[in-house]
């Protein structure tokens, strides 16, 4: 299924499309509580069928956002357009999007059925209709043996599909989901993850995510935004937000990453050259530099695209650092190396453990050199 | 943690926390309850005690069996009075248990929406009127109601009575409607508040996600899942009411009938002991349906709560 899905899902990029008709259009939203700004000034437009997450830490409006759009909370400045139709005024319960909720608040007191039904219910349709709905969403998330059950007598991993199943029955046009996955055990979160893509490009619906589990976010969404104190800082696909990060928050936030802060001492075209503190070599990136010579920026590079080495490379003056093995934490598929430079802060490496050998090469207290290409690292203004 | 607890000194002890109140109840509750059931099978004599009489003990029961007296069950069944006072105990009960309901749920209901940090102030508004004696409050009532009452004056002064006119609920049903209704309050506001205070917000939030009224939700959502309090507050305050005595009595005047003033007449006023024990027993059966309806409902409350 996943294989098909692949380059369908590669080739749709309505954001990169001028003339493509924006679905969901966040404008210059504000919302305050009290004196608690947690939405501040935001834009923000999604496009129709697109996974789109709201990746931040908590506190940082995500919620806030996603509620201003399900009807919870109104926005005190701003608007916020679905499908060209104002949504300022209209209650919760005559909106086109349904919610799951983190905590699934799944009726207590009525079955399975009754649960996925219930929305099915206000609507007034036809008894056959609502049972024949049912049926379908039961078979969609694979939960036809409990129908009868209450959500007390089932797992949380069930408890989840039920929540999935009630907010999908109506076809809404937008599907809202709040941290859908949390209560969830690792291995069961990555398994839903998958279905939950599937399902998405299936039915063809306009999916919202809202998380603070970057993994989860990169995994899910066409694009991600991320949130940072009521603002949205980039708003990118999951390798543009993982490759080129705009900010620091953003590198730091999404993935591990070193951060050095540097003076730039020359600039060209396509070219930067740094001298960061504490590491004789120059660094040189094939990147543009945001500011003039003489200024401060931040050199950031992940770990995984340093090469580590107890040999000394032939050419020591350029992206070329020396220091000693602090710390090796062995994660199975990848090993991170701390490693102390001289007179300079601690650069996380990691090296894939391809071969089965127990004994590493390098350990405690070597000296090592890190050497990475001119296109491995990125220049950051703030 | 499971050695602990089968050691035997350990073991003992808690037999004797369970102990104490099943002791409490053997002397407090089942060994009058005795007494009064053996009364109730005996005949008034001029004594003291003023009964004669009855079996001792248990084989002392079978050899006198046919010496008991089933008189005053009979009596009972056979003198419509006794009856109707029944009849109006349940009606009073029932009627009241529905006005509290009405009365209690929505405070019940704006005590549990209200912000966290005033709910300790309400809590205490509705607790406070058991820091002064019963009895005074019913008399209270007495002064509000009667027709030269504050009541009355107050009407008066609104205009909606005339100056000659008096309100005439005191010593009819209606005066002893206000005072359980008042009274018992507490009883049904309490777990009506516990049950619609752990009600999870995010459920009504669901409900209107999905396309459901918040009137609506309420019906749907908000009142089966608060039944638990509904129930228990109905039970807390119907069964008490059924014998209650000092409300009737002091606001109902002589025209309400209530199966708890007919006891206290027959006990004090004509000594008729035997008589009064047979409508205790009796009493305590028809209420006995009620109470172990409400220990089951208790009971799958508390397994749902696990």
């Amino acid at each position: 299924m996943a294989k098909t899905l692949g380059p369908v899902k590669r080739s749709f990029a309505p954001w990169n499309d001028p003339a493509a008709k924006p679905y969901i259009q966040y404008q210059g939203i504000t919302k305050r509580f009290g004196d608690f700004v947690a939405v501040d000034r935001l834009d923000l437009t999604i496009y129709e069928r697109e996974f789109f997450a709201l990746l931040g830490p908590s506190g940082c409006g995500k919620t806030t956002l996603m509620r201003m759009l399900a009807g919870f909370e109104d926005p005190t400045e701003g608007r916020i357009l679905l499908d060209g139709q104002d949504m300022a005024g209209i209650p919760p319960y005559r909106r086109p999007t349904n919610m799951m909720f983190q905590s699934y608040a799944l009726f207590p007191h009525m079955d399975v059925v009754e649960n996925i039904a219930f929305g099915l219910k206000q609507d007034k349709l036809p008894k056959g209709e609502i049972d024949a709905r049912v049926q379908e969403m039961l078979k969609l998330v694979k939960l036809e043996p409990f129908a009868k059950r209450k959500p007390h007598q089932m797992s949380g991993g069930q408890r989840q599909r039920v929540a999935l199943a009630r907010s999908l029955a109506k076809r809404p046009k937008v599907l809202l989901l709040d941290e859908p996955l949390g209560a969830l055990d690792k291995k069961l979160r990555e398994e839903t993850q998958f279905e939950l893509t599937d399902l998405q490009y299936e039915l063809g619906m306009t999916f919202i995510i809202v998380t603070h589990d970057q993994e989860e976010a990169m995994t899910l969404a066409d694009r991600i935004a991320v949130m940072d104190k009521g603002r949205i800082v980039q708003v990118a696909t999951p390798a543009e937000i993982y490759e080129e990060p705009n900010t620091r928050y953003v590198a730091d936030f999404i993935g591990n990453i070193n951060i050095l802060e540097a003076g730039v001492t020359a600039t060209g075209a396509g070219r930067t050259r740094l001298a960061a503190e504490g590491v004789a070599a120059a660094i040189e990136v094939e990147r543009d530099c945001p500011v003039p010579v003489g200024e401060k920026v931040f050199f950031a590079i992940r770990p995984e695209k340093m090469r580590l080495s107890l040999d000394e490379p032939a050419d020591t003056t350029v992206n070329a650092l020396t220091g000693e093995v602090w710390d090796i934490g062995y994660l199975g598929d990848v090993s991170i190396y701390h490693v102390k430079l001289d007179d300079g802060p601690v650069i996380k490496a990691t090296m894939t453990n391809a071969t089965r050998v127990v004994e590493r090469p390098i350990t405690w207290h070597d000296r090592v050199w890190l050497t990475f290409a001119r296109d491995a690292g990125l220049v950051l203004a703030a | 943690m499971s050695d602990a607890r089968s050691s035997a000194p350990n073991r003992y002890s808690r037999y004797l926390v369970v102990a104490v109140p099943y002791l409490w109840l053997l002397v407090f509750f089942l060994a009058p309850f005795v007494i009064i059931f053996k009364m109730s099978f005996s005949t008034t004599a001029i004594a003291m005690p003023p009964y004669t009489p009855v079996f001792e003990t248990l084989s002392d029961l079978w050899t006198r069996f046919s010496e008991l007296s089933f008189e005053n069950y009979v009596w009972l069944t056979d003198d419509a009075l006794y009856i109707r006072a029944y009849l109006s105990s349940l009606r009073i009960a029932v009627v009241s248990t529905i006005f509290l309901l009405m009365v209690g749920y929505p405070i019940a209901y704006a005590m549990a929406k209200a912000p966290t940090s005033i709910r300790p102030t309400l809590m205490m508004m509705v607790i406070l009127p058991f820091w002064t004696s019963f009895l005074i409050r019913v008399y209270a009532w007495i002064g509000i109601l009667k027709p030269e009452g504050l009541l009355t004056v107050a009407l008066q002064f609104v205009g909606i009575l005339g100056p000659d006119q008096q309100v005439r609920i005191f010593n009819t049903e209606w005066a002893v409607y206000v005072g359980i209704v008042y009274s018992y309050l507490p009883f049904m506001i309490l777990p009506l508040y516990a049950a619609l205070e752990k009600l999870d917000g995010t459920l009504l939030e669901a409900a209107q996600d999905l396309g459901c009224r918040p009137i609506k939700a309420f019906w749907v959502i908000t009142f089966p899942l608060s039944l638990p309090g509904v129930i228990a507050g109905s039970f807390l305050c119907f069964i008490p009411i059924m014998g209650e005595f000092v409300i009737p009595d002091l606001l109902g005047g002589s025209s309400t009938l209530m199966i708890g003033r007919t006891l206290w007449t027959e006990f004090f006023s004509n000594r008729d002991w035997p008589l009064a024990s047979a409508v205790a027993v009796l009493l305590l059966l028809i209420l006995v349906v009620p109470i172990v309806l409400f220990q089951n409902q208790a009971a799958k409350a508390q397994e749902k709560g696990r």
